[in-house]
């Protein structure tokens, strides 16, 4: 045989070569077709091509495993629906660009936008200004209160950046409050004896120590509740936490004309609680939620 | 229940899970690696490679070929991702850039699976499917036979042959992933996961907006990139895409399959070295390592300290509501204890102490379990470096399982530990040197230096999951961790098959009186001191002034 004269380098590789061809029609056609195959089954089918769900008039309207928007063209929310969480993906639930926020846990300081564009880019907004500002709005249009540490009233992080004679020692020479851009008011008026003042854009403040400001709001226990004001992973949740969805019952009611009671019963109902009782948490699907009031009451 | 007791019920019905796995699965692999039958598909396929299954290979010959399989995986996934444009189900997608293709074709063969890219906007169907989903088999079962080369090599006397390369791959696939595979795979359709070769899918949405759905075979690449720890999301948001990981059940299933092969293995290593008892012994320690740090994750995260966390009452940013912090914070864990990569929430959101564990984990050199394979052989070699200095203590020859632990066989465990921390550390160490590249940083100060050290250790330990914030799609990151990712492969891999080949050579010598018992918690214990101790000694500085410095700020 020639092969046998080959160098066995030369042998090797074509064996290698050989053996991922192989290979790839066993494991990247032949399985995935045959799995593809099963998928067509009664049962999984539906499953399979992306769980689609329509509205009452019959036609498609998303999968009941991607979340989605219920904002007006201005991107505001309607309020006879109940909303989704916050969202990374896109200009949010985007299912062609997936996405967290991947901002850190001291992501605090924000980078405001140039006066002389016009654009106002949220991704220049630190993670905390985006929780403050996400749970005001949320307790503004509930009427519950949205306060929540470290936060200011005007609901940006509440963050000063100190200045020292010593840089990290000595008396305090400057303060200021590094997420409000002038002419704002800052939260506070003085620390520790030293006025507060607002800050200006294309100003580097990093020679102060960043110091955030805890304030009165709540953090655990705050009627707004941690996923309303918060990105998730995949930005395309369909799920909000029931406590969410309760905190929306009276405006979605007074929306639709409905009585409170009786819509509270109906989110009660379609709480998914945790597999086997321990898997993971409760949640209620927002867009089935939104789909079955759009059935009932318009 | 409230979230910290089903949080509790949810890691001890895993741990229960892992624990009834532990023997079926490990001594059905021990079987397929010491069956003298071949099945007829399995001649099939030797036929069309061209090799002889009855003949084994010495060290040096197995390496090769396990270099050679691998460098044709690179040059074959490289050009496949080249030409997508012309090929089938590319979705409109355009060829994928150079610096990009090189990355991700060592990222998969590597068994690292980082992804510089978003999927859905970058691959097609045919690409996932028949390039990166082939390379989740194949390279799970590279580690997987190297491992078994090594575990051949204690068990095995007087001898230079350590297996063959291509039967222990083909088993590896035929036997043991391609079945576990194709049964997860239907049950994640049954959770909602989808398989179909759709392209986007406009729909008007219930407020009359629009929406794109995506398709793809997306279920049967989630089953293998799970049981073959690979970690390569079919979509950028990986295991929190509903598509990918669904329901709760379903997060608790794709947990399970990254862990079951690395948890099983000891069995198969106890088995083939004739005492169950070494594997129990391995197996321990491993659980040790796991339990201690998930026990510190799942802490850091319910404590949700930092001024984020805080704020919000929880370390909610960058989870799902479905999965919980507590759930998240096992996936993350899991994820990073073994080679997966494969996300459920983002870690560059944890808090600064979770992230460090997390980081810690991958710079444990992912021995507990670690990867399909890789975590195991790294275990070995570290109890070679146990017994090595324990006998140093008791002043006595080293041994292990018999074998002789002499000046030989510590040098390839030296070199072994001192490929990982130099590829992460001099890594990293220039990218911050280098001032375009620190701009790629989203966070900045000891946040922005975490993101480097993860995005290096990630590719060093071949683990492949990101702090996603920093800008890596460039192509200096690009080259920089494409290097990171085969060097820290291919190397400690050479230096195991060459162990293997010098312990296969020895005659066992018979235990005494003297010999240190390596089955017993005593060495258990050393083996768990001398892994924390090494790594803690190799990456404090770095760790100090990233994530520790922004936990204590």
């Amino acid at each position: 045989m020639p092969s046998t004269r080959l160098p066995s380098v030369v042998r090797q590789h074509l064996a290698a070569f050989r053996a991922l061809l192989v290979l790839t029609v066993l494991t990247g056609i032949a399985y995935p077709l045959l799995i593809t195959g099963v998928a067509q089954l009664p049962g999984l089918k539906d499953r399979a091509n992306g769980s689609l769900v329509k509205n009452a008039a019959g036609q498609v309207v998303g999968s009941s495993e991607i979340g989605q928007l219920f904002t007006d063209d201005k991107g505001n929310p309607i309020p006879k629906y109940f909303q989704s969480r916050p969202s990374a993906a896109g200009d949010g639930y985007d299912p062609t660009s997936t996405s967290a926020s991947n901002l850190g846990p001291e992501s605090i300081v924000d980078a405001f936008d140039d006066p002389a564009t016009k654009d106002t880019d949220e991704s220049k907004q630190s993670l905390l200004t985006q929780v403050c500002a996400r749970s005001k709005a949320i307790g503004d249009t509930e009427g519950v209160d949205g306060r929540r540490p470290f936060c200011t009233a005007a609901g940006v992080g509440a963050v000063l950046s100190v200045f020292r004679t010593e840089g990290t020692t000595g008396p305090i020479t400057r303060v200021v409050s590094i997420n409000e851009e002038c002419p704002a008011t800052p939260f506070m008026a003085t620390y520790q004896g030293v006025k507060v003042e607002c800050a200006e854009y294309g100003k580097d403040y990093s020679a102060g120590i960043t110091v955030p400001i805890k304030g009165p709001g709540r953090g655990t226990g705050n009627p707004v509740p941690p996923d309303a004001v918060t990105a998730s992973g995949s930005g395309l949740d369909p799920d909000i936490s029931p406590a969410y969805a309760y905190l929306q019952v009276n405006r979605v009611a007074k929306a639709r004309g409905l009585d409170p009671a009786t819509l509270h019963r109906l989110v009660h109902d379609r709480i998914d609680g945790r597999a086997l009782g321990f898997m993971g948490e409760p949640t209620v699907n927002v867009l089935n939620l939104n789909r079955a009031l759009d059935a009932t009451s318009r | 229940m409230g979230t910290n007791a089903a949080g509790v019920v949810f890691i001890v019905s895993m741990v229960l899970a892992l624990a009834l796995t532990y023997r079926p699965l490990g001594d059905h692999m021990a079987r397929v690696y010491t069956s003298r039958k071949h099945l007829r598909v399995e001649r099939g396929i030797y036929r069309l490679v061209g090799v002889d299954p009855d003949a084994e290979q010495r060290w040096v010959v197995y390496a090769r070929s396990v270099l050679a399989f691998s460098l044709v995986s690179i040059l074959f996934l490289y050009l496949f991702q080249r030409v997508q444009n012309h090929l089938l189900l590319a979705l409109g997608f355009p060829a994928v850039k150079p610096a990009l293709a090189w990355n991700t074709a060592i990222s998969f063969t590597t068994n690292t699976n980082w992804q510089a890219y978003s999927g859905e906007s970058t691959m097609g169907h045919l690409v996932q499917m028949a390039g990166l989903g082939v390379q989740n088999f194949v390279s799970a079962a590279v580690g997987i036979a190297v491992v078994i080369a090594l575990v051949r090599g204690f068990a095995r006397k007087n001898t230079d042959q350590l297996g063959n390369f291509w039967v222990d791959l083909v088993r590896t696939i035929v036997r043991i992933l391609l079945p576990i595979c194709v049964l997860m795979a239907i049950v994640l359709i049954a959770g909602g996961a989808i398989q179909n070769f759709h392209g986007n899918r406009s729909v008007t949405t219930l407020t009359g907006g629009s929406q794109s759905i995506t398709g793809g075979p997306v279920a049967s690449q989630e089953a293998i990139k799970e049981l073959g720890t690979n970690g390569g999301g079919f979509y950028n948001a990986n295991s929190a895409h509903p598509f990918e990981n669904p329901t709760t059940w379903t997060n608790w299933l794709e947990i399970y399959l990254l862990l079951a092969i690395g948890f099983s293995l000891p069995r198969t290593f106890g088995k083939m070295v004739g005492s169950t008892r070494q594997g129990l012994a391995i197996v321990a320690v491993m659980a040790v390592l796991a339990l201690g740090s998930l026990g510190a994750n799942e802490a850091f995260q319910a404590l949700h300290h930092g001024t984020v966390p805080t704020a919000v009452g929880a370390a909610r940013e960058g989870t799902e509501t479905r999965f919980g912090v507590p759930d998240s914070a096992l996936f993350a864990t899991g994820t990073t204890l073994t080679s997966t990569g494969a996300v459920d929430s983002f870690h560059d959101s944890y808090t600064s102490l979770g992230g460090a564990t997390l980081l810690f984990n991958m710079m444990l050199g992912e021995v507990a379990p670690g990867g399909t394979g890789s975590g195991l052989y790294g275990m070995l070699v570290l109890a070679v470096v146990t017994v090595f200095v324990a006998g140093l203590m008791i002043g006595r020859t080293p041994e292990y399982l018999g074998k002789k632990i002499g000046s030989r066989e510590i040098k390839f465990a030296s070199l072994y530990f001192l490929t990982t921390p130099t590829i992460v550390l001099v890594g990293t160490g220039v990218a911050m040197a280098l001032p375009g590249e620190r701009a790629g940083m989203l966070n900045s100060g000891a946040h922005g230096l975490s993101e480097v050290l993860y995005a290096f250790t990630s590719a060093g330990n071949n683990n492949g999951s990101a702090f996603a914030g920093i800008t890596v799609n460039t192509d200096w990151y690009n080259t920089a961790l494409g290097l990171a990712m085969a060097f820290g492969r291919f190397l400690p891999m050479i230096f195991v098959l060459g162990l293997a080949g010098s312990l296969a050579r020895q005659q066992p010598v018979p235990a005494t009186a003297g010999t240190l018992p390596t089955h017993r918690p005593q060495f258990a214990g050393m083996l768990v001191g001398v892994t924390v101790i090494i790594v803690a000694l190799t990456y404090f500085p770095a760790l100090a002034l990233g994530p520790l410095a922004e936990g204590l700020h």
